[in-house]
C-alpha cells in the first residue's frame, strides 16, 4: 500500500532554485480555516519568515469551510480558467482530497520533488502517502499528523470509557453527557469507524472496498448499539452539535463531559487559549484510534504555483513543523520522521513539552488506518436514513 | 408683456372616452375667464393641459397660444404660465421665504437684490415678517396668499386658477379672489378660473364657459356652452 | 415680440440640454435591468442547470432528474420542511402582528417615542450576533440559568433542555421576531409618515372608535399596501435564513437552507446535484409562501371589511396596549441583552458556568485585533457606501423615469430585481462566480460592488417605491410651473421630501451590504476582507469572545447610517407630504 518514493510521474520542475526565485514577490493566497487563533498567528508567522527568507507575500484567508474556496476552484474550472486562479494553497484532508482529485483539481505531482520532503516519516505515518486509502500520488504535501482523542473533564468523569461498550455503559450511567458531531461532519463521521472498527467482529475487512453483503454484515452489530446509544445522549439524540469546534464549546459549557478531537494536542491548545477548564484531558480507546493526516494542496489553476510549492516546502521545513509542535503555539503533531533530522533538530523535538493534556506518543499509541472511503459512504448513508430524520 | 391667451380645437380623451370636446376660446390680458362644470368632467384636466402637466394616460390635443406663441409643445417650465390649486401646496420642506424665492426667476441681480423683491412682495401682502416662518404655523388664508404671491413672483404670462377658493372661509374667500383678479387686471395676466361656485364666475366677470359632461351611456356627448360674457358692475 | 424671441431661441437651448439629460435618466430602468439580467439569468441558470443533472465540470453531461429523485429520498427533507415552514412563518406571522398591534395600541404614547428612537441600534446589530447572544442566554448552560443556578435550582452541571436547537425551531422564530419586527416597524412608521395619520385617527375618534380600534379601521388598510413587499421579504428571509439558523436551529435535522449550505459544502461533490435541486425547491417554498400570504391578504382584506361595516367602536384597548408593549419591550430587551452578552464576552477572559459575569476578564483581545480591524472596517465601508449609493441612484433614476415618462419597471422586471434576495444564496452565487470569472471580474473591486448591488438593491428600492409614488403629484406641478426644469423639481422639492425614507433605504442597504459572507468571499475571490468575512471565518473556531468582539464591532458600523434615519425627527416635511387632493 506504501508508495516509495519514486515519483510516479515527472515533477513540474527541474531547478528547485529556479521555482524560488519565480515565486520571489509572487503573493500566494492560502485558504486555510481561520477559527483558530492560534494557528492563524502560526500562519502569520509563517508568512513572515517566507518574506524575509524568500520574498514571498503570504495572504491568509480565513475560511469557515473548506467547502467554500473548492467551489470557487469548481467554479473556475467551470468557467474556463485555467490559470490565474484565486486560490493559491489550501489547507484540506482526505474527503476533499479524494474529491478534488477525482475531478482533477489538484495541481501536480509536486509534493515528493520538494527538497524537504525527504524528512518526511512515510513509514512510520503512512497516512502521509495514502490519504483515505487514496494514494497522494504527489498531489498534496502533508501538513500535520490527526488521530482521535478523547477529551473528558476529570472534574466529572472518574474514569474513562475506554471501549465501544463501555462508553455504552457509561452512557447508561450518566445520560445525556456525551454526543458525537452528526454525520457528514468529518469527526462525527470518524467516530462512526472508530466505532465500527470496536464492534466489528472482523476490522481488516475495512481496508478492502465495501459490498452491499460485506456492509450487511461488517456493520450489523453497529446499528443496534446506536439504537441503545442515542437515547442516552445529549439531548436524548435528537440532535447533535455541528461540527467538532460545537463539541467542544458543550464540553466548555459543561453540557456534556466527553468530548472527542483529531487534534491530540487539542486539548492543551483550548486550555491555554481558555476555551476548556484546566481539568480536561485526553485519552485514546484500547486498541487505537484512527489517524491520519491533514495536508496542503495547489489547485490546478493556482496563480502562484512556485511561490505556493516554496511555501509548501517552508510549511515541511523542520523549523515550521518544530514550531508547530509547540504546544505553546499549536501543538500539531508532525510529520516528519525525527530519526532522519540532524542531532540538533532531533533534540529540539524530543524536548518539546508535551501539552498539559496531551498524551505522549507512547499514550497514544499506533493510528488505526483509515478504513476505504466506500465504508465511510455506506456509514454516512445509512446513518442518515436511520437517524436524521 | 403679456398678450392673450387662446386655445385652439383643445379637446381631452381618456381610454377613448371623450372627456372634453374641441374647445375655442379667447382670454383677453386682464380678462378672467371662467369654466364651469360638475366633478368629474374634465376641469383640472383641461388645466394641466393648458400647463403642461397631464398625465400621460391622457391623450390630448389641440392648439394653445399665448402672446400668439405656440406653447402646446413647450416643456412646463418653459410655458411662463402660472397655476393655483385648491391646496396651496407650499414646499413643506422650506421656508416661506425659499418658497417665494423658488418662484422667483434666475437673473442678474443677486442675492440680496432677490431677497428684497420678496420682503416687498411679503410687505405688500400684509405678511412682512413671515419670511422665515414655517408654512405649516401659517393660517390657510396666509398660505393661500404665499401661494398666490410665489406664483405672481415668477412672472407668468397667464394665471390658471384650481378652485383655488375652496378652502377659505366665507369672508376670506371674497376678500381672496378680489385679491387675485385685482392682481390679475393689475398685471394685465389672461386668468382662467376652473371652478363650480357661481359665484366665483360673477364676480370674475369674464366669458364663462360650461362644461358639460358626457351622459353615463355615452349617449349624451360632452359639451360645453359659452355663455356670453357679461360685465360685473364696476 | 423680442420677448417671444427670446423665449424661443431659450427654449430651444433648453430643449437640446433637456435632450441629453432625458437620455442618462430614460436609461435608468433599462441599465438597472441590464446590471441585474446576467448575473440573475446566470446565478438561475447555475443553480437550474445542476439540478436537472447538467455540470460539465464535475461531469453531468445529460439532463436527468436524478438530482430529484435524490432529493426527494433524502431523510432529512421532511422534517427540514416542516421545520422551516414552521419556523418561518411562526416568525413573520409574530413579526407582523407585533408591529400592527404595537402601532394600533400605542401610537401616540411616551412608549412609541422611546421605541422609535432605539430603533436605530437595534436594525444596526448584525443577525448573527442577537442569534449568538439568543444563544448564550437561552442554552441550558447560558445567562438565565447561570441567574437561577445552583442556587435556585440545584443544577450544578447544566440541565440537558432543549431550549436552544430545539425541535419546533422556537428558539430560531424567536431570534428572527428579534430582528424582523423592528425591521417591520421602521418601514411602517415610514409608510404612516406618508398617510395622515393624525387627521384621520381624530376623524375615527370623533365618530367614537376607540385608539386601536380606530387605527386598525381607518389607517391600516392604507399603510399595509406600502409595507407589504418588505413583509415578503421579511417571509422570504424567514424561510431561507442560514446564519441564524446555524446557531439556533437544530443541527439534525437542520433547516431547509442549512441543509443545502451542507449539501453544497460536502467533500463528496456530487452532492452538488441534490443541493441543486433542494435550491429549486427552496426558491418554489419561498414564492408558493409569497403567494400564500398574498392570497391569506385577500381573505384578510373580506374580514376586515365586514369588521369595518360593522362598526364595533371597541374599547380603550388599555389591557391590549400593556400586553404588547411589555412584548416590544421584551424584543428590545433580548437584543440588547444579545448585544450586551457579546460585549461581555469580547472583554471576558474565562467565563464558564455557572458564573454570573465573567470571572477573569482581559481587554489583550482589543488590543490584538486592533490593528486588523482599521483595514477591514474600512474595505467594509467603503464596499457598503459604493453599493448602496449605486442602488440608491438607481432606484431613485427608475422611480422618477417612472414619474417622468410612464416606464414603469414591468412586472417581470421587478421579479429579476428581487430574484436575488428569493434564491438560496450559496447556489446563486456559484452560478454568478463562473459568470464572473468568464468575464473576469472576479477578485475585482468592480465585480465586488457588483455582487452585492444585487443584494442591496431590492432592499433600496422597496424600502423608496411606494414613499415616493405617494408624493403628491400637485408639488412637482407646481414646481413646474413655477419655472422649474424637471431636474430642479427632482433635486430641489422630491428628494429632500423624500429625506427620510431615502435615509431608510441607506442604512437598510449599508447594512445588507455590510453583512454580506459569500458574495464578498466568492465574487472578491478571496481578496478583499470585511469585517464579516473575518467574522465568519473566526466564528468558525466557536470562541465566545472572539465572535463577541466581531459582533460588537459589526454593530457599530450601520449604526450611524440607522441613527441618522430613525433619530433625523419626523419633518413637518415628510408629513404633509401626501396631502389629498387626487
Amino acid at each position: 500500500m506504501l508508495a516509495d518514493r519514486s515519483v510516479l510521474a515527472a515533477p513540474p520542475f527541474d531547478d528547485w532554485n529556479v521555482v524560488v526565485s519565480q515565486a520571489r514577490g509572487q503573493t500566494v493566497y492560502f485558504n486555510a480555516w481561520g477559527g483558530s487563533e492560534r494557528i492563524n498567528d502560526y500562519i502569520d508567522w509563517v508568512g513572515d519568515r517566507v518574506a524575509a527568507e524568500y520574498g514571498i507575500t503570504l495572504a491568509h484567508v480565513k475560511l469557515a469551510d473548506t467547502a467554500d474556496a473548492v467551489a470557487r476552484v469548481l467554479a473556475e474550472k467551470a468557467a474556463g480558467r485555467t490559470s490565474g486562479g484565486s486560490v493559491d494553497l489550501i489547507w484540506i484532508n482526505g474527503e476533499n482530497f479524494a474529491a478534488m482529485k477525482a475531478q482533477s483539481l489538484l495541481f501536480g505531482p509536486f509534493a515528493e520533488a520538494l527538497p524537504n520532503d525527504r524528512w518526511v516519516d512515510i513509514i512510520g505515518k503512512p497516512a502521509t502517502r495514502v490519504d483515505f486509502t487514496v494514494p497522494v500520488d504527489g498531489l498534496e504535501v502533508p501538513w500535520g499528523m490527526a488521530q482521535i482523542v478523547f477529551l473528558y473533564d476529570t472534574t466529572r468523569v472518574g474514569e474513562p470509557p475506554r471501549s465501544m461498550a463501555a462508553l455504552l455503559a457509561w452512557a447508561d450511567a450518566h445520560p445525556g453527557r456525551f454526543t458525537y458531531p452528526a454525520p457528514p461532519d468529518f469527526t462525527g463521521s470518524t467516530f462512526l469507524k472508530q466505532a465500527l472498527y470496536g464492534l466489528a467482529t472482523n476490522p481488516a475487512a475495512l481496508q478492502q472496498p465495501a459490498t452491499d453483503s460485506s456492509f450487511a454484515e461488517i456493520a450489523a452489530p453497529l446499528w443496534p448499539w446506536l439504537d441503545r446509544l442515542h437515547p442516552l445522549l445529549w439531548r436524548g439524540g435528537t440532535t447533535f452539535p455541528a461540527n467538532d469546534q460545537a463539541q467542544r464549546q458543550l464540553l466548555d459549557d459543561g453540557e456534556i463531559d466527553i468530548s472527542l478531537s483529531f487534534n491530540p494536542g487539542e486539548a492543551s491548545s483550548a486550555i491555554a487559549q481558555g476555551l476548556l477548564p484546566e481539568t480536561v484531558r485526553t485519552y485514546v480507546l484500547d486498541g487505537g484510534t484512527i489517524g491520519n493526516a491533514h495536508f496542503v494542496a495547489i489547485p490546478f489553476n493556482a496563480n502562484a504555483k512556485e511561490g505556493a510549492m516554496v511555501v509548501a516546502n517552508f510549511l515541511l521545513s523542520p523549523e515550521a513543523q518544530l514550531r508547530k509542535q509547540d504546544p505553546a503555539v499549536w501543538g500539531d503533531p508532525t510529520v516528519l520522521a525525527t530519526d532522519k533530522l540532524e542531532p540538533a533538530e532531533r533534540r529540539k523535538f524530543a524536548t518539546l513539552p508535551l501539552g498539559i493534556a496531551t498524551l505522549s506518543p507512547a499514550d497514544l499509541g499506533p493510528a488505526l488506518l483509515e478504513p476505504h472511503p466506500s465504508w465511510m459512504t455506506r456509514l454516512e448513508a445509512e446513518w442518515r436514513q436511520r437517524y436524521a430524520k | 408683456m403679456s398678450g392673450e391667451l387662446s386655445l385652439a380645437g383643445v379637446f381631452i380623451r381618456l381610454a377613448g372616452q371623450e372627456l372634453i370636446a374641441p374647445l375655442t376660446m379667447t382670454v383677453a390680458p386682464g380678462e378672467v375667464a371662467t369654466v364651469m362644470g360638475p366633478s368629474g368632467s374634465g376641469k383640472s384636466s383641461l388645466l394641466a393641459f393648458i400647463c403642461g402637466t397631464l398625465d400621460p394616460a391622457f391623450a390630448a390635443g389641440g392648439s394653445v397660444r399665448l402672446s400668439g406663441l405656440e406653447i402646446s409643445g413647450l416643456p412646463p417650465e418653459r410655458r411662463r404660465i402660472g397655476i393655483l390649486f385648491q391646496d396651496d401646496l407650499l414646499f413643506p420642506h422650506m421656508t416661506v421665504a425659499e418658497n417665494l424665492a423658488f418662484g422667483v426667476p434666475p437673473g442678474p441681480a443677486g442675492r440680496r437684490a432677490r431677497r428684497a423683491r420678496i420682503d416687498a412682495a411679503l410687505a405688500e401682502a400684509g405678511l412682512a415678517e413671515f419670511g422665515d416662518r414655517d408654512p405649516e404655523t401659517l393660517s390657510g388664508g396666509q398660505r393661500a396668499r404665499v401661494a398666490l404671491l410665489r406664483t405672481l413672483l415668477s412672472e407668468p404670462q397667464a394665471l390658471l386658477l384650481d378652485e383655488p377658493f375652496g378652502r377659505l372661509d366665507i369672508r376670506l374667500r371674497t376678500r381672496f379672489r378680489q385679491t387675485v383678479f385685482a392682481h390679475a387686471r393689475s398685471r394685465r395676466l389672461p386668468t382662467l378660473l376652473v371652478t363650480h361656485d357661481p359665484e366665483d364666475a360673477a364676480a370674475a366677470g369674464g366669458p364663462v364657459v360650461e362644461l358639460t359632461p358626457a351622459d353615463e351611456d355615452g349617449d349624451k356627448a360632452p359639451g360645453l356652452s359659452v355663455i356670453v360674457p357679461f360685465r360685473r358692475r364696476p | 415680440m423680442a420677448a417671444a424671441v427670446r423665449q424661443v431661441t431659450s427654449a430651444a437651448a433648453a430643449g437640446s440640454h433637456l435632450w441629453r439629460r432625458l437620455d442618462l435618466l430614460r436609461a435608468c430602468p433599462a441599465l438597472t435591468l441590464a446590471l441585474f439580467f446576467a448575473p440573475v439569468a446566470a446565478g438561475l441558470l447555475g443553480t437550474a442547470l445542476p439540478a436537472f443533472g447538467w455540470l460539465p465540470v464535475l461531469g453531468g453531461t445529460q439532463l436527468s432528474l436524478e438530482p430529484w429523485q435524490r432529493l426527494l429520498l433524502a431523510p432529512e427533507l421532511p422534517s427540514a420542511l416542516r421545520l422551516t415552514l414552521t419556523s418561518g412563518f411562526a416568525a413573520s406571522l409574530t413579526s407582523v402582528a407585533i408591529v400592527i398591534i404595537f402601532c394600533a395600541a400605542a401610537h401616540g404614547t411616551r412608549l412609541f417615542r422611546a421605541v422609535e428612537r432605539l430603533l436605530a441600534p437595534l436594525l444596526a446589530i448584525p443577525h448573527a450576533a442577537v442569534a449568538l447572544g439568543l444563544a448564550f442566554l437561552l442554552a441550558p448552560s447560558g445567562w438565565l440559568v447561570r441567574l437561577l443556578s445552583p442556587w435556585a435550582t440545584g443544577w450544578t452541571t447544566p440541565p440537558d433542555l432543549p431550549t436552544v436547537q430545539d425541535p419546533l425551531g422556537l428558539a430560531l422564530a424567536l431570534g428572527l421576531v428579534v430582528k424582523e419586527a423592528p425591521y417591520l416597524l421602521l418601514m411602517t412608521i415610514a409608510a404612516m409618515a406618508q398617510v395622515e395619520v393624525k387627521e384621520s385617527l381624530a376623524v375615527a375618534r370623533s365618530l367614537g372608535y376607540g385608539p386601536m380600534t380606530g387605527w386598525l379601521k381607518a389607517v391600516l388598510p392604507r399603510v399595509y399596501p406600502q409595507i407589504r413587499l418588505p413583509i415578503y421579504a421579511v417571509l422570504a428571509y424567514s424561510l431561507s435564513v442560514v446564519d441564524m439558523a446555524l446557531i439556533l436551529a437544530p443541527a439534525t435535522p437542520p433547516p431547509l437552507a442549512v441543509l443545502l449550505m451542507r449539501w453544497f459544502g460536502e467533500a463528496d461533490l456530487a452532492m452538488r446535484f441534490t443541493a441543486a435541486a433542494g435550491a429549486i425547491l427552496q426558491l418554489l417554498i419561498v414564492v408558493a409562501a409569497i403567494a400564500a400570504w398574498r392570497s391569506a391578504e385577500a381573505g384578510f382584506t373580506r374580514i376586515g371589511r365586514a369588521w369595518i361595516a360593522a362598526g364595533r367602536r371597541g374599547g380603550n384597548a388599555r389591557t391590549i396596549r400593556v400586553a404588547v408593549g411589555v412584548v416590544m419591550v421584551a424584543l428590545l430587551a433580548l437584543a440588547s441583552i444579545s448585544l450586551l452578552a457579546n460585549a461581555l464576552w469580547s472583554i471576558a477572559a474565562t467565563w464558564r458556568y455557572p458564573a454570573v459575569l465573567p470571572t477573569e476578564w482581559s481587554v489583550t483581545r482589543w488590543l490584538r485585533e486592533a490593528d486588523d480591524l482599521g483595514p477591514l472596517a474600512w474595505t467594509t465601508i467603503a464596499l457598503g457606501a459604493a453599493a448602496t449609493l449605486c442602488a440608491l441612484a438607481l432606484a431613485l433614476g427608475c422611480l422618477e423615469n417612472e414619474r417622468r415618462h410612464g416606464l414603469r419597471v414591468s412586472d417581470r422586471g421587478l421579479w429579476l430585481i428581487y430574484a436575488p434576495l428569493l434564491v438560496p444564496q450559496v447556489s446563486f452565487l456559484f452560478g454568478l462566480e463562473v459568470m464572473f470569472v468568464a468575464v473576469r471580474l472576479d477578485g475585482s473591486w468592480i465585480g465586488l460592488v457588483w455582487s452585492h448591488l444585487l443584494f442591496v438593491l431590492p432592499y433600496v428600492f422597496l424600502s423608496l417605491a411606494d414613499p415616493f409614488r405617494s408624493l403628491d403629484e400637485r408639488y412637482a406641478r407646481s414646481a413646474r410651473c413655477l419655472g422649474a426644469s424637471p431636474a430642479r423639481v427632482f433635486w430641489r422639492i422630491k428628494l429632500p421630501m423624500l429625506r427620510r425614507p431615502a435615509l431608510v433605504a441607506l442604512a437598510v442597504g449599508f447594512a445588507v451590504s455590510a453583512g454580506q459572507y459569500l458574495p464578498t468571499l466568492f465574487a472578491g475571490a478571496g481578496r478583499f476582507s470585511t469585517l464579516t468575512t473575518e467574522a465568519v471565518g473566526r466564528a468558525a473556531g466557536a470562541d465566545r469572545r472572539v465572535i463577541g468582539l466581531y459582533a460588537l464591532v459589526q454593530a457599530i458600523v450601520p449604526l450611524l447610517p440607522f441613527a441618522l434615519a430613525v433619530l433625523l425627527p419626523a419633518r413637518r416635511a415628510i408629513a404633509a407630504a401626501a396631502r389629498p387632493g387626487r
